[in-house]
């Protein structure tokens, strides 16, 4: 399996917060690996980081081998590859769904504009809101407007899609039709890195679970096991929190 | 069976007459209270000693009938002038303010000029940016040196322009920082996502407040009388000085708000839409 993404020493600091300390990572091409982990343990820091809408203190970031962390690499080319879906979905209001999926088809990869609507219109009948595409994000439900966004992210077909809690923001009877989605791309292939709470869906998507405590991996392995039976005793603190709050 | 249709229960309906007895207390308490202070107002001005001899000065029916013609030739100057001025100061404003958003060490310069120029017009009274140029600029002698009308406009649009430059600069600050990381994760570069998401979203923000600043710009449009071409307050001013009476300068006055009228509604309109879109938003 070759690998996509490797994230070697990250060392990231606002201020005297030491967010990622060290912190090392490996994602293979096709494979979903879950981010778990305490608000603040550094999950969406390190997803914006990979995105490199924030710059790292320290370390090397690798996207098929390239070192994307240098200060001359160009960030444009490099986010084309990458996809990010964000937790608050970040549709531009001021477009229809449709020109929200084409406008980074068009303007960045100069796609004529017939053949970029053709491909979100074959997407949006796939999520099933072929009918919503003239209508502006206000007018859909979290659930939708969450759906739109990642097939925003997927039509450029990027190498590496992140997915930062994607659900948080949704009301807990339209999480479904998202996770469903995630599990549909799954099983194309897409290569997926997700930080999420949701842990029984980490648990039935993933292929490898890291849970982050303090800026570092401080377990990973099959869902299972971390989930299951993990190794390290802050990993199960963790759980047993989980648990408590009848998320598991 | 079908169901019943649905009727208020008794409850409800005393509810629904009592709020009415209320409402109609309340228009007839309206009325009463504006009644009495129009009066204690009207008796005010009218009981005043020097009441005859303002009434004359200021409100000569005969002079307000014979002025009206030639201010209202004046205010079809005004509103020629305001139209344009009003298109061309908000494409100037947005012009620098979109400057000012440019990255780079190369346009450090294009970014210092448009700070300097926001800061200093904002700062500098109309009255003499009119001066200036209408009466400086031909100073020069220069070949094909415009009309004093044209120079006049000139300075109500820079000096506007500056303020509107602010308007739409805040308009852009408004555009939260997420929908620029949004933009630039599908790999627009920064100026990219600037023209297709943050300025879109920033003018449409920006709309109630530049059109209030367009209200301003209207009445003070009247300023280029000082520079001296003939618009609806030059010509009242003429009328006043055949005859020593300020009617004439009334009859501008309430032409101007008459004017104005329509884009104050407008503004109302667009802001009132705006805040409720705003608070549509979940």
């Amino acid at each position: 399996m070759p690998t996509v993404l490797t994230c070697t020493d990250v060392r990231k600091t606002f201020g005297s917060a030491v967010v990622l300390d060290g912190l090392d990572l490996e994602v293979g091409e096709h494979e979903v690996v879950a981010l778990i982990g305490a608000s603040g343990s550094g999950k969406s820091t390190l997803l914006r980081c990979i995105n490199l809408l924030t710059e790292i203190d320290d370390g090397t970031i690798r996207l098929d081998g390239e070192d994307i962390t240098e200060p001359q690499v160009d960030a444009d080319r490099v986010r084309q590859k990458i996809g990010l879906v964000f937790q608050s979905f970040n549709l531009f209001p001021h477009m229809t769904v449709l020109d929200n999926i084409t406008l980074a088809p068009v303007r960045v990869h100069k796609r004529p504009v017939a053949e970029a609507r053709e491909q979100a219109m074959e997407w949006l009948g796939r999520v099933g809101l072929a009918d919503k595409a003239g209508s502006y994000p206000d007018r859909l439900s979290g659930g939708q407007q969450q759906r739109v966004a990642i097939v925003r992210a997927l039509v450029n077909s990027p190498r590496l899609l992140l997915l930062d809690e994607v659900t948080s923001a949704l009301d807990p009877e339209l999480v479904g039709e998202v996770l469903t989605m995630i599990r549909d791309l799954k099983n194309e292939g897409v290569t997926m890195v997700l930080a999420t709470h949701e842990m029984g869906f980490a648990r039935q998507v993933a292929d490898r679970v890291a849970f982050l405590d303090k800026g570092r991996v401080l377990e990973q392995g099959p869902p299972g096991q971390v989930l299951g039976d993990p190794v390290e005793p802050r990993t199960r603190q963790f759980l047993a929190r989980i648990i408590e709050a009848g998320r598991l | 069976m079908s169901a019943q249709p649905y009727r208020p229960s008794a409850t409800q309906q005393h509810r629904i007459a009592f709020r009415r007895r209320q409402a109609i207390r309340s228009v007839l308490l309206a009325a009463l209270s504006t009644a009495v202070l129009g009066t204690a107002l009207g008796f005010l001005v009218t009981d005043a000693p020097g009441w005859d001899r303002v009434k004359l000065a200021f409100f000569d029916g005969e002079l307000a009938r014979e002025s009206l013609s030639p201010i209202l030739q004046g205010l079809w100057l005004n509103v020629r002038v305001f139209l344009v001025c009003a298109i061309s100061a908000l494409a100037l404003g947005l012009l620098i303010a979109t400057a000012r958003t440019l990255r780079g060490p190369v346009f450090f310069p294009v970014r210092a000029l448009a700070t300097v120029y926001t800061y200093s017009f904002r700062g500098l009274p109309l009255i003499i940016v009119i001066y200036l140029f209408a009466f400086g600029i031909p100073g020069l002698r220069l070949q094909g040196t415009p009309s004093v009308t044209v120079l006049g406009g000139a300075a109500i649009v820079v000096t506007y322009g500056a303020y509107l430059a602010e308007v739409f600069r805040s308009g852009i600050e408004s555009v939260h920082p997420s929908q620029v990381a949004a933009a630039r994760s599908l790999g627009l570069s920064y100026r990219q996502a600037m023209r297709h998401v943050v300025l879109p979203q920033a003018v449409r923000r920006s709309a109630p407040p530049l059109l209030n600043d367009t209200v301003a710009m209207q009445k003070d449009v009247g300023l280029i009388s000082l520079a001296g071409p003939i618009d609806a307050i030059r010509a009242a001013q003429i009328d006043q000085m055949g005859t020593a009476n300020f009617t004439p300068y009334v009859v501008a006055g309430v032409l101007f708000v008459l004017l104005a009228l329509p884009l104050i509604g407008i503004t109302d309109f667009v802001t009132l839409r705006a805040a409720r879109r705003q608070n549509a938003g979940t």
